[in-house]
């Protein structure tokens, strides 16, 4: 028994140690970019692991030259293209996952099948025939390819079904005697008891599609048009040792989803855990 | 769900319910609306006309149906299998290691406090949240031959002549398994989530029964908690599978492919097709390609699993 409690609790130190040397490595790259962009000569070899002095030239340049780099108009991009995703995600989702999960109509089965197929579908595939289909709607090249690029993924229709589940159907059955109609039901009843479910969604979807390079990289091709992402990515292209620049850059790429990260990591955690589970 | 549309469909209705039944489907169909749209116009049909223009000769200059010749030529092009190659790699070695790995850190986990837990959890989360390309300038930085800093901790280490500037990413040897600790490093997010998820739900009565008994940690895990957590593996397995077929940005953001192919995948090469040759229809026929052996996988491994969980 004493040999045995010794055994774990050196099994535990060992794998505390293993855990703490992985997170440093997970989060080396975070705190390289913050530091990277504030330090004077962030391509000094030996590097300097903490800066001697904090400044904020790259901050300035990074703004201060709109015609090469318009770093504010591609963060402006960026934040337009989650919005309106995560937006037109939210309504189309919640209304369709709610009637896949409460409503008993014909071809349920059917549609719901085709829907899990879907999931495992890669987005990429579909590359080229989007890329002319949004040519011929006259919106290649705008934020609009990007935005109708990413809200057709039924992911989001997937983790309101599992959400809607939940909800008792004594409560909907409930209001309908009291006389609300389908729209009312939905509005205020189930609206309101998936405030979490909506939660999850909008920050799932915000994340997502503020990082989805690749649909970003496909549709996006003028200069100004670009996202943060898009942007970061050009300009290692051109200038790939301007490192206090490109740090710059990805702290404004990265440090806003982080922070919603962490305000809201519980809304996320769940949203995860939810949609992986089938059926 | 069948045998219950057999039942519904025996018993008599009245005229009544068929009413009430079309009254469903109509609310049902108008709320399923706005998503069938975005649905049908920007997956649904791209993925037909994707796969119905990879039987054609498809450039920029037009059209020319040419009897499956794209899937011909692919069949022969070196640089095609190459690129499969390259991507089963991955596959074969990025999914053992998350599944290990995240199991392993979600069980270390498992049993602290929860604060902790989350911390850790959310640190793992970090590559997934900061976003692909961020992630991926720092990991250039470090590859880099002149300023990487992977190269001056082995030198400062005495692990490598202080002369040589090895370039990691610029290395047929080396620039493969860059990608893949990239890789790595983006894809165990989700699956700890996952896991801790599914070991907080195994019953603990069950476990402390076993600790009584004098099970050890390893018979535990084994035979209580493994066979619990098995739909979770599972699904990891596939998405990680599915994930790592698709692997493109750090692809293209980091080695373009090179040098001379030993880092290009598929998607990769699907990519330059489109976009440097213009062969669109070569690239759709890629495109159904993967389709196809990523459908295959996922049901492979489904079956795989599936025995060994009911052995």
């Amino acid at each position: 028994m004493n040999v045995k409690r010794k055994e774990i609790s050196f099994y535990r130190v060992l794998s505390t140690i293993v855990l703490i040397v992985l997170a440093i490595l997970f989060l080396f790259p975070l705190y390289w970019i913050i530091t990277g962009s504030f330090k004077l000569n962030p391509e000094r070899v030996p590097p300097e692991w903490f800066p001697k002095t904090w400044s904020l030239v790259h901050w300035t340049r990074l703004f201060g030259n709109p015609t090469r780099q318009p770093a504010l108009r591609w963060f402006l991009n960026s934040l337009v293209i989650s919005l309106l995703s995560m937006v037109l995600t939210l309504i189309s989702s919640s209304m369709a996952g709610y009637v896949l999960a409460k409503k008993k109509f014909t071809g349920r089965r059917v549609i719901f099948i085709i829907l899990i197929l879907a999931m495992a579908l890669p987005k990429q595939v579909i590359l080229v025939p989007l890329m002319r289909l949004m040519n011929s709607l006259g919106i290649y090249n705008t934020l609009w390819a990007v935005i109708l690029g990413s809200v057709g993924w039924p992911f989001g229709v997937f983790l309101m079904k599992q959400f809607s589940q939940g909800i008792p159907t004594e409560l909907i059955e409930a209001a309908k005697i009291d006389g609300a109609g389908e729209i009312r039901v939905f509005l205020e009843l189930i609206c309101h008891l998936m405030q979490p479910a909506f939660a999850s969604l909008a920050i799932f979807t915000f994340i997502n599609t503020w990082n989805d390079y690749f649909l970003q990289l496909v549709m996006l091709t003028s200069r100004e048009r670009l996202t943060i992402a898009l942007g970061i990515a050009t300009m290692q292209a051109e200038m790939s040792i301007d490192y206090g620049l490109i740090m710059a850059g990805a702290a404004l790429s990265a440090i806003p989803m982080i922070l919603i990260f962490v305000a809201f990591q519980k809304y996320f955690t769940k949203g995860i855990t939810l949609g992986a589970l089938k059926g | 769900m069948v045998k219950e549309k057999k039942k519904l469909s025996k018993t008599p209705t009245l005229g009544i319910s068929h009413k009430i039944q079309r009254e469903t489907n109509t609310t049902s169909y108008l709320f399923l609306l706005p998503f069938a749209i975005l649905f049908i116009s920007f997956v649904l049909i791209p993925i037909f006309i994707g796969i119905y223009t990879s039987f054609f000769d498809y450039t920029l200059k037009g059209l020319h149906f040419n009897w499956g010749k794209n899937y011909l030529d692919l069949f022969k092009d070196r640089i095609f299998w190459k690129s499969m190659g390259n991507t089963l790699l991955l596959v074969i070695v990025a999914v053992p290691c998350v599944i290990f790995f995240s199991l392993w850190a979600a069980s270390a986990l498992n049993d602290r406090n929860k604060a902790l837990t989350g911390i850790f959890r959310g640190v793992f989360y970090l590559p997934v949240v900061m976003g692909t390309v961020p992630v991926i300038v720092v990991w250039k930085w470090i590859f880099n031959a002149y300023y990487g800093i992977l190269n001056y901790l082995l030198k400062s280490a005495k692990l490598m002549p202080q002369t040589l500037r090895f370039d990691w990413l610029g290395e047929k040897s080396t620039a493969i398994w860059c990608i893949l600790l990239i890789l790595f490093t983006t894809s165990i997010g989700q699956p700890i989530v996952l896991y801790i998820a599914s070991l907080g739900d195994v019953n603990k009565n069950l476990i402390e029964a076993a600790e009584v008994d004098g099970a050890s940690r390893f018979r535990i895990f084994w035979q209580i908690k493994w066979p619990y957590i098995m739909p979770t593996t599972l699904y990891i397995g596939i998405i990680t599978t599915i994930n790592t077929f698709q692997c493109f940005s750090l692809i293209q953001l980091l080695t373009s492919g090179g040098p001379s192919y030993s880092t290009s995948t598929v998607m990769y090469y699907l990519y330059e097709m489109a976009f440097t040759h213009y062969q669109f229809g070569y690239a759709n026929a890629i495109g159904v390609i993967l389709l196809v052996v990523i459908g295959l996988f996922s049901l492979a491994e489904l079956q795989i699993m599936r025995r060994r969980g009911a052995e």
